[in-house]
């Protein structure tokens, strides 16, 4: 990837279309990305909860884990490799279907979170997992898997040689599968290769928008072209990370470097779900002497969703009891525009953390009200198959 | 009839020994949807530069300074309801607050539209 001297930010293989369409470019993760294009984040947020949003998010990283010398045993071959990255997680890989893509946290050994990623299981090859990480963090996390794969399995980057582009919305499913055929039939979470231009193309279906939609790895030569290809499919219009940012908030989605950090366990961001039960039951991970005495109550915080009266409640902002006694903190807050109201995340004791407890946010030394709400704050669309009887 | 400009993009036309606040379309147009807007009080006496009002987008909060010293003799209660109309009419109906000039002096020391172009060019 080129880059810019000025900064020394590095640019994504669709550069030169965020400034075709006059994207307001900003560095975001070590990258040159556009906040927002000239129908700003409003108009866009809005037309992904509706239509389809196109995002590129090639600043995330991307990755595959191949296991070094695979027997051609499928099953035991996945053993293996998800005996690898299990160590550094929280979640059942060995478990997982081939093709099927689990959310997951890299811990540390007193279970803070380094990273919150995804793991698949590739639906052809034993041994091989795709792992997407986050920008920030892409090259500590990267290290720390090939430390612990030593010389069983090689960790190849796809985040240099590949754009990620995100389409997400109702209508994605309707415009992916114009593009390529059967992409309609992967299940949310689930991933497959698919032919464009004569290329593969890696097709996930999921995202970080609360919306039914996908997430495409494409090679840096054909990335223009597929972006061209899905914009111009009337219900599709590029998003910027202003738009990214406030439909992940009002998913409920936590953004690592903000709800998510070092110090904070699976249990405290309200992640417990993503603790396997397998994983949970053998107490095989980082940190599982804190993190499974805090799901059996041992808790000092917890995220929690407000809902917020007056201004945004910013990152950083002092949440309030009923009495103004400063109990916890914003982690990311904002406008919620599908609501028309300030929502945020924030940590709170769990004795405040009840749905429909009061509380008040401390914004530029005025106490609002805000109350906990159940998250995501708007609803889920994710598709699910049904399930075969 | 004479409008000064900040080189924090507000603007202050001055009507008599009133001026009238609020921030330029170019300021608008790079803070995007303005989704709330925190008015001073009524009765409020501000030094130049002090924080007269925030204005929120989507992303981020944005302070309002003064330009001249002085008291605010009126609010526009409307962005309370339509914040909106900060980018729709920065000029007009999205006007902030209405001040009591304490020294018509410190006009003097604003920039003038041309200078204000030039800022932003």
């Amino acid at each position: 990837m080129a880059e810019t001297s000025a900064e020394n930010l590095k640019t994504t293989p669709l550069y030169e279309r965020h400034m075709n369409a006059n994207g307001r470019m900003v560095p975001f993760g070590g990258y040159s990305l556009p906040v927002q294009y000239p129908s700003g984040i409003m108009t866009e947020h809005k037309w992904c909860r509706e239509h389809a949003g196109l995002f590129d998010v090639s600043h995330m990283g991307p990755s595959f884990l191949l296991l070094n010398n695979p027997s051609g045993d499928a099953e035991a071959d996945h053993a293996a490799v998800a005996a690898i990255i299990e160590p550094l997680i929280c979640g059942d890989i060995a478990g997982l279907k081939p093709g099927q893509i689990r959310y997951t946290l890299l811990l540390n050994e007193t279970g803070g979170t380094i990273d919150d990623l995804m793991v698949g299981r590739s639906p052809v090859d034993g041994g091989a997992l795709y792992i997407v990480v986050n920008a920030g963090t892409k090259d500590g996390d990267f290290a720390r898997i090939e430390a612990a794969a030593g010389d069983k399995a090689k960790l190849t980057r796809a985040d240099g040689d590949n754009a990620l582009l995100a389409l997400q919305g109702p209508e994605a499913v309707a415009v992916m599968s114009a593009l390529a055929p059967g992409a309609e039939q992967l299940g949310f979470m689930q991933y497959a290769a698919f032919d464009f231009a004569d290329q593969q193309i890696i097709v996930a279906r999921s995202g970080y928008t609360g919306e039914d939609g996908f997430e495409i790895l494409v090679p840096n030569a054909n990335a223009p072209e597929l972006w061209d290809a899905l914009l111009a499919d009337d219900r599709v219009k590029p998003i910027g990370l202003g738009a990214r940012d406030s439909l992940r908030l009002e998913a409920g989605l936590p953004l690592y470097g903000h709800d998510l950090d070092e110090t904070i366990s699976p249990t405290e961001a309200d992640l417990g779900f993503a603790v396997s039960k397998r994983r949970r039951e053998a107490a095989d991970f980082p940190g599982a002497a804190r993190i499974l005495a805090e799901r059996e109550g041992a808790l000092s915080r917890i995220r929690v969703g407000l809902i917020v009266d007056g201004a945004p409640a910013r990152e950083g902002a002092e949440i309030l009891d009923a009495s103004g006694t400063a109990i916890g903190v914003v982690t990311s807050g904002g406008f919620a525009p599908s609501l028309g109201k300030a929502i945020a995340l924030g940590f709170v004791p769990p004795a405040y953390a009840e749905h429909g407890s009061k509380l008040q946010v401390s914004v530029r030394g005025r106490a609002q009200p805000a109350e906990v709400v159940p998250t995501p704050f708007v609803p889920h669309r994710y598709f699910r198959k049904p399930k075969a009887s | 009839m004479t409008t000064k400009f900040t080189p924090d993009h507000e603007y202050i036309r001055v009507e008599g020994s009133t001026g009238i606040v609020g921030i330029t379309p170019f300021a608008q147009e790079a803070l995007g949807d303005i989704v709330f807007v925190e008015l001073p009080a009524v009765g409020k006496v501000l030094k130049k530069g002090d924080e007269a009002a925030v204005v929120e987008s989507v992303k981020a909060a944005s302070e309002i300074y003064a330009p001249v010293s002085g008291t605010v003799t009126e609010i526009n209660d409307e962005l309370t309801g339509n914040p909106g109309l900060i980018n729709a009419d920065p000029e007009a109906g999205g006007w902030i607050y209405k001040i009591a000039i304490a020294d018509a002096a410190e006009l003097d020391g604003l920039l003038d539209s041309d200078a204000y172009a030039e800022l932003t060019l």
